[in-house]
């Protein structure tokens, strides 16, 4: 019997006695991050590494294939940064080289344009909050892990519900992602039977960002901008494109606490986080990349570690039959966060709680108790089933 | 209500029991030492860097505690609460088991995925496993033969031979499985899931291969089923009982081993964590980790008797018997 044989009549014997079915299975995933032409953040503190987001993929990798080495599965990650232009020619050739996966960070145009692409590969929405990508310009093969615009203002929302703090006063910016996200606080408002007394917009002149005069600029501009609002509880700053949130809270013209993209922010994660188990994930992440976990690493990994626990469950590395398996009830996945995260049949959406951070520790974490649905507390927040017009999937599962 | 009390004080102190009873206090630091017979608090000692899990040896004299933050384990005398020793652990100790002799200590090393072997005589790490991911939860087949971990992220069991200290079997359970008990006689092994908030039931065969035989599922009116987090859990000796500890739900489920049905949950302290038994196992003790007590629960009358506050953040209970 020659060497070779010998091991792998060991290999299968160790195989045959395990208490599951363990067969060997290949399962080829990757992590897509276009970089576009940005600003540097107001604070420093929000530059973005050089791995962001790909860390979080590295760590999801070692966390499944830990479990895929019991079952005999393995897992390859390609990671790749690209420029917008490049897209969809990657798109292609990861699929020409049997990549079936690919966890997308990317904004909503080059999303929808990579998921109609390759409609047979199953897409990993890990940056977009746009709502509409859950309702009317969702996709069939793409999956929503990052929690939607929608969720995050009703989270907010909820908790100032909660607070008793009823009176919004709006301060929004004059990017069209600024109107939007407007938009979704003027709904949730609604949602939750809160009332905007006032609002305000913000002109992106293009010189309100970091500059050598910095806050002697701003000290002068923002008091003048939102200067004599109706009464109001709380200051709802809705600045998508990072332009003056970070100011608003210290130079408001009536002094009351700021929420959205200031003050507390809703959040799918953050580095502070240590309850539910969290802590073994930052050791983790910290030991990996060699800094803190940011929002887009948290999603990377959440994307990739909900794919390895369908291909566990399952059995399998076909993408439409995970993208099923995932959306069914039978899956579920404990994501640090407390309970578990599941999707929504509808649209394809992560359900996940959505924590309130104010830059130092979660001050809470929504849905607020008493808010109640007749199927997931955790359907309060974002789209329901009614309120998504999405009909690309199966909504009768559930 | 006070005329009550007063019997059942009596009760409990008419069952002269000699056990004396640990709790390791997460974030105090400390252990607390409880008289199993007046239910007096008798001491608090320092126990090291985030003390969590706590087992007596078979013999009752030595008192063995992760030290998690100190990267080792700690043994105490459990007469004087001297440390005698210190043994390694490899890194972040959590759970740990004794082999029924009492002869080698197996740790679950939590940010290593590792289990950790250890020669509680020579002080030295006779082997390193590898695991799952975040592995927690730890058994030991009543002959020795296995040792089982749960790993959290990994959701499995994994059955280490311990002849050889290689895996010989593993089983899938549900989310962030917490706790593993074998049943006395060996035949049953129960996995908690804390968030897939279920246990799954083994049947074992003669060769130690597991067979799921089934899950057990709770649910308590008017309380949000993602609060029924089970954690800690604990068989009792006939096999008939196992009482699941539900984390923030502040209750202890009493589920009927045949049927897998829950008969009762008994409200006690807040996020209720680790469970031990006396040695007559006429009284269940829990650790309470919010409320910063343990209830003590009548196995018999599944009812909770009284709480008693120990230090911060208690985690694990350890029971020495027949101690004076």
């Amino acid at each position: 019997m020659t060497p070779r044989l010998i091991a792998a009549l060991t290999l299968f014997s160790l195989l045959a006695v395990s208490a599951m079915s363990a067969s060997a299975l290949e399962i080829k995933m990757a992590m897509v991050r276009v970089d576009y032409p940005e600003l540097r953040p107001i604070s420093r503190l929000e530059e973005k590494a050089q791995d962001i987001g790909f860390a979080g993929a590295e760590l999801a990798l070692q966390d499944i294939a830990t479990t895929g080495q019991f079952m005999g599965h393995s897992y390859e990650l390609e990671t790749d940064s690209v420029a917008s232009e490049d897209l969809l020619t990657r798109v292609a050739e990861l699929r020409a080289e049997g990549f079936g996966i690919i966890a997308l960070s990317a904004r909503a145009a080059e999303l929808i344009a990579a998921a109609d692409s390759a409609s047979d590969l199953l897409f990993l929405n890990i940056a977009a909050t746009d709502t509409r990508l859950r309702s009317a310009d969702c996709r069939a093969n793409m999956l929503h892990i990052t929690p939607s615009a929608a969720m995050r203002a009703d989270a907010v929302a909820q908790f100032s519900a909660v607070k008793q703090w009823k009176r919004w006063f709006l301060v929004y910016g004059s990017n069209p992602s600024d109107i939007t996200l407007a938009d979704e606080y003027r709904r949730a408002a609604q949602k939750f039977g809160l009332s905007i007394t006032d609002e305000r917009e913000i002109l992106d002149t293009g010189g309100a960002r970091r500059a050598d005069t910095g806050h002697v600029a701003v000290q002068r501009q923002i008091p003048v901008l939102v200067q004599n609002p109706k009464d109001h509880d709380v200051v709802i700053a809705a600045d998508a494109s990072d332009v003056f949130a970070p100011y608003l809270p210290f130079h408001l013209w009536t002094p009351r606490p700021t929420m959205g993209a200031a003050g507390l922010r809703p959040v799918s994660f953050n580095p502070a986080t240590e309850s539910w188990g969290g802590m073994q994930f930052q050791s983790r992440f910290d030991k990996l990349a060699g800094r803190y976990v940011t929002e887009a690493d948290y999603d990377a990994w959440l994307a990739l570690r909900a794919i390895g626990e369908a291909v566990v469950r399952t059995g399998v590395n076909d993408p439409a039959e995970l993208r099923s398996f995932m959306l069914s009830e039978e899956f579920e996945l404990a994501a640090f966060k407390g309970q578990p995260v599941t999707f929504r049949n509808w649209n394809g959406q992560m359900r996940q709680p959505v924590l309130l951070y104010d830059g130092r520790i979660n001050a809470s974490v929504s849905p607020q108790e008493g808010f109640l649905h007749q199927f997931s507390p955790l359907d309060t927040l974002g789209l329901d089933r009614p309120e998504s017009v999405c009909d690309l999937f199966e909504r009768d599962q559930r | 209500m006070k005329f009550i009390c007063a019997l059942a004080f009596a009760a409990l102190s008419s069952t002269a029991q000699a056990d004396r009873i640990f709790v390791s206090n997460e974030r105090g630091n400390t252990v607390s030492v409880i008289d199993g017979t007046t239910w007096e608090v008798l001491t608090e000692f320092d126990a090291g860097l985030r003390p969590r899990g706590i087992i007596v040896s078979p013999d009752g004299k030595k008192l063995y505690v992760c030290a998690s933050d100190d990267n080792l384990v700690r043994v105490f005398d459990t007469a004087t609460y001297e440390e005698i020793h210190t043994l390694p652990s490899g890194p972040d100790p959590e759970l740990f088991v004794l082999d029924p002799s009492g002869q080698r200590l197996y740790v679950a090393n939590e940010d290593d995925n590792l289990v950790t072997v250890v020669d509680t005589e020579t002080h030295e790490v006779l082997a390193e496993v590898p695991v799952g991911v975040e592995p927690e939860g730890m058994a030991v087949s009543p002959d020795g033969k296995f040792v089982v971990n749960t790993s959290e992220t990994t959701n499995m069991a994994h059955f280490i031979d311990t002849e050889t200290n290689v895996i010989r079997y593993n089983a899938l359970v549900d989310q962030r499985p917490r706790y593993a008990g074998y049943s006395q006689d060996g035949k049953r092994l129960y996995v908690t899931a804390e968030i897939g908030g279920t246990v799954t039931v083994f049947d074992i065969a003669s060769d130690g291969s597991p067979t799921e035989v089934g899950k057990i599922r709770f649910d308590v009116p008017g309380v949000q089923t993602e609060w029924l987090q089970p954690v800690g859990g604990l068989v009792t000796k006939d096999g008939k009982l196992l009482f699941v500890a539900l984390g923030p739900s502040n209750r202890v489920a009493v589920v009927n081993t045949e049927t897998l049905e829950v008969e009762k949950y008994i409200l006690v302290g807040e996020r209720v964590w680790q469970l031990a038994f006396t040695s007559d196992e006429k009284y269940l003790l829990t650790t309470n980790g919010n409320s910063n007590d343990i209830t003590v629960i009548d196995v018999a009358r599944q009812e909770a008797l009284r709480s008693i506050q120990v230090g911060q953040q208690p985690w694990g209970v350890a029971v020495a018997y027949g101690l004076n």
